[in-house]
């Protein structure tokens, strides 16, 4: 029968609004105002799902963010959500959920034969019993844990949702919006502070919509509303209903998560974000984050049916459902005592209470005696019966004695409450154990923070409201407002007797399992194995045992877990301490956190003026850094290989075109520029002529190279340098660091203008006609126009700066002009050069040809490892004036022999191309990788190609002492085996440099 | 996320900001003149300290200048901030 177990008239839940669900495909109906669990109860469905390890029966346990067991996957396709909490979902028409971790149902589940092979799945059991044989691991363990374990299963396809991003400052936030919250939150908003009040569920209340109360004259879902309804007329207010604060991190931030359209259903709310990942800086923050009820450790208290106190009140009083027929208490506290008799008095379903206290409040005695209720003070619950639900328990005295079993359906239990401290411990704050309430509070911070209601162990709601006006005060008069200080509130006496596990009160081992952590399936035999097998530290146990590290970070189990623990090594609890509690508090997904930081927005492209042509060209693209750079451009036909031959070829034979736009630029100005490039590159720059260029070397000060690039100078006080294309901005941020932190006394300005100009480099023995022919009032004869300067002047109709440099070794030109005349300058050069076959090439050919000459790529043949000398630019090392790294250059390690230098290496077989990084080594009959007998790597290949022009394939290597090896063989490292290779020089090609002023 | 007060740009998220490690390790006036040992000491040895440290920081994302701050390392703690230049203040404050 739908809704049979239903309680007429009573919970927030409208009756005139139902809703169809299916659960596991089976069609159910619920209401407005229910969650998947309330609804699920209703219909009296207690079986939601299997165990992690033992595949269990497991019932709804809580009816929060605490719960451990209901884990369902919810909708399917690219909408579906693995592992969501049954208690936090908002039931809405057509939701279709199912149980996760079963098979192949949740009443029927063949892997439940694991539990008659539980003894090999203690704690450690990864770590003990897969060990042997080996080769069992990848074909057989591994295999067989994949299958079983886990939980739901992740979407395959594109999230269709999109997230958003919101940031906010405010003067306090609250974090929860029970009676203590919003007794804090109403006199800051009165006071006119702006104040962001965040409530993870749909209506702000807390406890107040389950629990009957009567504040002020109402009741208090009716107290909360109208508290609800003057903070959301406060423009000054934020109130943010289904967010869930997960992280409190260093100077009051905090994250949270809101929840947009998940109430809704999939696809119910187009044009809204699903999500927003709300970033909040705070001046002061208040917690009142409520308190978790504690399961107890008996035998099978796992079973549907058994569930906190708190929540079978919640799901009375609230939603109106009962758990069953005939249902027991079994509690050691008052909290718990009330939960079960609040329960009682709408569910009515209440015939006994098993209380370990032998006197508990008389008061709370006479209302269980008024309504019907057996009491049996000084016992204790050891054992639960039942299959996929509990059908009774078996009682027995604190002495252990008078053994008794009681039938039913379900099973309240209260071992007392915890806390919320974790977004306090991850403030961070120091927690403090209190004896009496067997729970850890809240101590110190350094963080500007109040904690306000249960989680300062003020339970009773008069108590929670009386600590939430306090921290309300203390907050104001911490903002400098006045306010009258309010007394600290005493916190609550539970009368509670500590009571973690029966078989520790009673001293004896009884029958079946005794659960610790719910979702990763710990027992308390795992946790006193752990202390027998050594281990004393709570955050080894946690590991080893896996206490406290499923999705829910063991909100219902670590305190037990560590009390067990604690018991095991007979040690006080304070003396064990607590894990670390860590961001997040409930799961966040990916797509909030990502937000719209998706796709194309997930990493900035550059791309330069040019770029539409290199597509419109077939250009293959490379990423060099966030730069699209073409890497080749093949003909129809062409593969990479065949595209860089003949490229390279071209160059060398006729002309090039390429676009050098992405290399760094920066323009130096100042009356000190050229004393500040001396110290910052290790050759001299103080006598270079206005209208010149000069290769620069640039050091860190260990005296290894850290970027190189030509700089000219535009004017006497004024030099542009070029960087590589990745390091452009390292570079613009070093000659800053040096300008503002050492050399403040140097006026000098620098400025990145890399996106400011357009560089089109024309490469060949051609290039000069082509200039000639695109600029004829310019003189590009060696003589007027030499190596390595610059000329200004109209070159194809646009002013232009023209630089005679070259990284090929081939006479060369780079024509910058201003970028938006980028694309215009290529397209002309292109026609002028037609007539010559002026060829379009990308960096694999740029690297084939810059690598014939030796020359080397920053960051490809270097690593921070090798200075000038390693790579044979002593050349380029002034012995006139100090730099920024030469000192280092006579430290022992740097100037001592046998480190690795720049060669060359020709190969044997001309075909063989060896792979960048391959290693080398001297003597091929040790060449097996045994560290006894194996021969020690020299050094490694750096850069590598075929080339076209030596018709040969060659290579760059740092090798040990590899200057002295010149004329040698070494052996290259392939998969295949190895491959002979001659040390040469590194300059392959054109050794006399003849080239770069032409070969005509 | 630190809150960090840039002395020309006022409070700041961290983000904007990139870390520059000890604060006053000035540069030697004549690194000839060092010893290899004192020479590596500016080279390589920085202070480590679990508590007040004098570090660098840069407004990379914002003004793009260095200053420098006291903070203490173990709870983050930011006493002041302070321009390249000044000496650092008074460091009763800091917890
Ligand atoms: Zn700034």
């Amino acid at each position: 029968m739908s809704n049979a177990f239903r309680i007429a008239g009573a919970g927030r839940i409208d009756r005139n609004a139902p809703l169809a669900f299916r659960f596991n495909g089976r069609p159910l109906q619920g209401y407005a105002g229910d969650t998947l669990a309330s609804a699920l109860l209703a219909n009296g469905v207690h079986l939601v799902g299997r165990s992690f390890k033992y595949h269990r029966p497991r019932g709804i346990l809580s009816a929060g963010h605490e719960e451990p067991n209901a884990l369902v996957q919810l909708e399917r396709g690219a909408y579906t959500e693995p592992n969501l909490r049954a208690t936090e979902i908002e039931l809405y028409e057509g939701l279709d959920a199912s149980s996760v971790n079963c098979w192949p149902s949740v009443d029927f589940d063949l892997r439940a034969a694991f539990g008659f092979a539980s003894p090999i799945l203690v704690a450690g059991f990864y770590n003990k019993t897969f060990k042997w044989p080996k080769s069992f691991w990848k074909k057989f363990y591994e295999p067989m844990i994949r299958a079983a374990a886990g939980l739901g299963t992740a979407p395959t396809e594109a999230d269709p949702d999109t997230y958003d991003r919101m940031h906010w400052h405010c003067d306090v936030l609250v974090v929860g919006a029970g009676p203590a919250g919003l007794a804090a939150a109403l006199p800051a908003a009165r006071a006119g502070l702006r104040v962001a009040l965040v409530e993870e569920a749909h209506e702000l209340g807390g406890s107040l919509l389950a629990r009957s109360a009567e504040i002020e004259g109402l009741s208090g879902s009716e107290w909360a509303a109208r508290a609800a309804a003057e903070l959301e007329a406060l423009p000054n207010v934020l109130l943010l209903r289904r967010t869930s604060v997960f992280g409190y991190y260093d100077h009051n931030y905090l994250m949270a998560v809101e929840r947009r359209t998940d109430h809704a259903g999939p696809g119910r709310m187009p044009g809204i974000a699903r999500k927003r990942l709300w970033h909040f800086r705070a001046r002061r923050v208040v917690l009142a984050t409520g308190a978790h009820e504690r399961p107890i450790a008996f035998g099978n208290n796992d079973l549907p049916g058994i569930m906190l106190a708190n929540a079978a009140c919640t799901y009375a009083q609230r939603y109106g459902v009962s758990l069953g027929r005939a249902g027991l208490a079994f509690v050691n506290n008052d909290a718990g005592l009330r939960h079960a008799l609040d329960t009682h008095a709408a569910a009515r379903n209440l015939t006994h209470i098993v209380d370990a206290r032998v006197s508990p409040d008389p008061g709370l005695l006479r209302r269980a005696d008024e309504a019907g209720i057996e009491v049996l003070t000084g016992h204790l619950v050891s054992t639960a019966g039942g299959g996929k639900r509990v059908s009774s328990v078996e009682v027995r005295g604190i002495d252990g004695g008078g053994a008794r079993r009681i039938a039913c359906d379900h099973v309240l239990m209260s071992g007392g409450l915890n806390p919320v401290v974790h977004l306090y411990s991850q403030a961070p704050g120091t927690l403090r154990y209190d004896a009496s309430l067997t729970c850890f509070l809240p101590d110190r911070t350094l963080q500007a923070v109040e904690t306000a209601g249960a989680i300062n162990a003020c339970f009773a709601l008069d108590r929670a409201l009386a600590d939430g006006a306090r921290a309300g005060a203390a907050t104001l008069a911490a903002l400098g407002h006045a306010a009258a200080p309010v007394p600290v509130e005493a916190r609550d006496d539970l009368k509670l007797q500590t009571l973690w596990s029966v078989q520790t009160s009673l001293n004896t081992e009884l029958p079946g399992k005794h659960f610790v952590d719910f979702q990763n399936d710990v027992t308390e035999r795992d946790i006193r194995l752990a202390a027998r097998e050594g281990f004393r530290s709570v955050e080894h146990t946690k590991r080893y045992t896996t206490n406290g590290m499923a999705t829910d970070q063991g909100k219902t189990s670590n305190v037990v877990g560590l009390a067990l623990l604690a018991d095991a090594l007979a040690k006080p609890i304070p003396e064990v301490g607590t894990t670390t509690f860590r961001p997040p508090f409930t799961p966040v997904t990916f797509g909030a956190l990502a937000g719209r930081d998706r796709g194309a927005l997930s990493d900035p492209v550059r791309t330069t003026p040019i770029h539409a042509w290199h597509v419109e060209n077939g250009a293959v693209f490379e990423d060099v850094g966030q730069w699209k750079r073409p890497w080749y451009f093949p003909l129809p036909g062409e593969d990479m290989h065949a595209a860089v031959q003949r490229e390279s070829k071209a160059v060398r034979t006729t002309a090039g075109i390429m676009d050098a736009t992405t290399l760094g630029k920066i323009d130096i100005q100042g009356p000190d520029a050229a004393e500040f490039l001396n110290r910052v590159y290790t050759n001299a720059w103080t006598k270079l002529g206005v209208g010149a260029c000069r290769y620069g070397l640039m050091c860190k000060p260990d005296g290894m190279v850290m970027d190189d690039g030509v700089t000219a100078r535009l004017a006497e006080d004024r030099f542009l340098m070029t960087t590589t294309t990745g390091n452009a901005a390292r570079v613009l941020d070093w000659l800053e660091e040096w300008l503002q932190t050492e050399w403040p006394g140097l006026k000098v300005y620098c400025t990145s203008v890399t996106e400011q100009w357009s560089t089109v480099a024309v490469v060949g023995p051609n290039s000069r006609k082509i200039l000639q022919a695109l600029a004829p009032e310019m003189d590009f004869s060696n003589a007027a126009f030499p190596f390595m300067s610059f000329r200004e002047g109209t070159v194809a109709g646009l002013q232009a700066r023209v630089f005679r440099i070259s990284f090929s070794g081939e006479l060369a030109y780079e024509i910058n002009v201003p970028s938006w005349h980028g694309l215009a300058m290529w397209q002309a050069v292109m026609a002028a050069g037609k007539p010559y076959g002026l060829t379009p090439y990308g960096t694999e050919t740029m690297h084939v040809v810059r690598a014939e000459k030796g020359y080397i790529i920053i960051g490809q043949d270097t690593d921070g490892t090798v200075t000038p000398q390693d790579l044979g630019m002593d050349w380029i090392v002034s012995k006139q004036k100090d730099f920024i790294g030469r000192r280092s250059f006579s430290r022992p390690d740097t100037a001592r022999a046998g480190r690795k230098q720049l060669v060359g290496l020709l190969p044997a077989d001309r075909s063989f191309v060896a792979a960048e990084g391959a290693h080398l080594v001297a003597d091929p009959q040790r060449a097996r990788h045994d560290p006894a007998t194996g021969s020690p790597s020299l050094g490694d290949v750096t850069s590598s190609y075929l080339s076209p022009n030596l018709e040969t394939g060659f290579a760059l290597a740092l090798l040990a002492d590899g200057r002295a090896l010149h004329g040698r063989t070494v052996h290259c490292v392939t998969a295949g085996g190895l491959q002979p290779m001659t040390v040469v020089d590194p300059v392959f090609f054109d050794k006399e440099g003849k080239r770069r002023d032409g070969i005509d | 996320m630190l809150k960090i007060t840039c002395p020309w740009c006022g409070a700041r998220e961290e983000i904007e900001f990139s870390y520059g490690g000890q604060a006053h390790v000035a540069y030697p006036a004549d690194p000839a003149a060092l010893s290899d040992d004192e020479w590596a000491q500016y080279v390589f040895m920085r202070d480590n300290p679990k508590g007040v440290f004098l570090e660098r920081w840069v407004h990379s994302q914002g003004c793009r200048r260095w200053f420098n701050a006291v903070r203490h390392t173990v709870t983050h703690q930011i006493d002041a901030t302070y321009k390249p230049g000044e000496p650092p203040p008074a460091q009763a404050g800091v917890k």
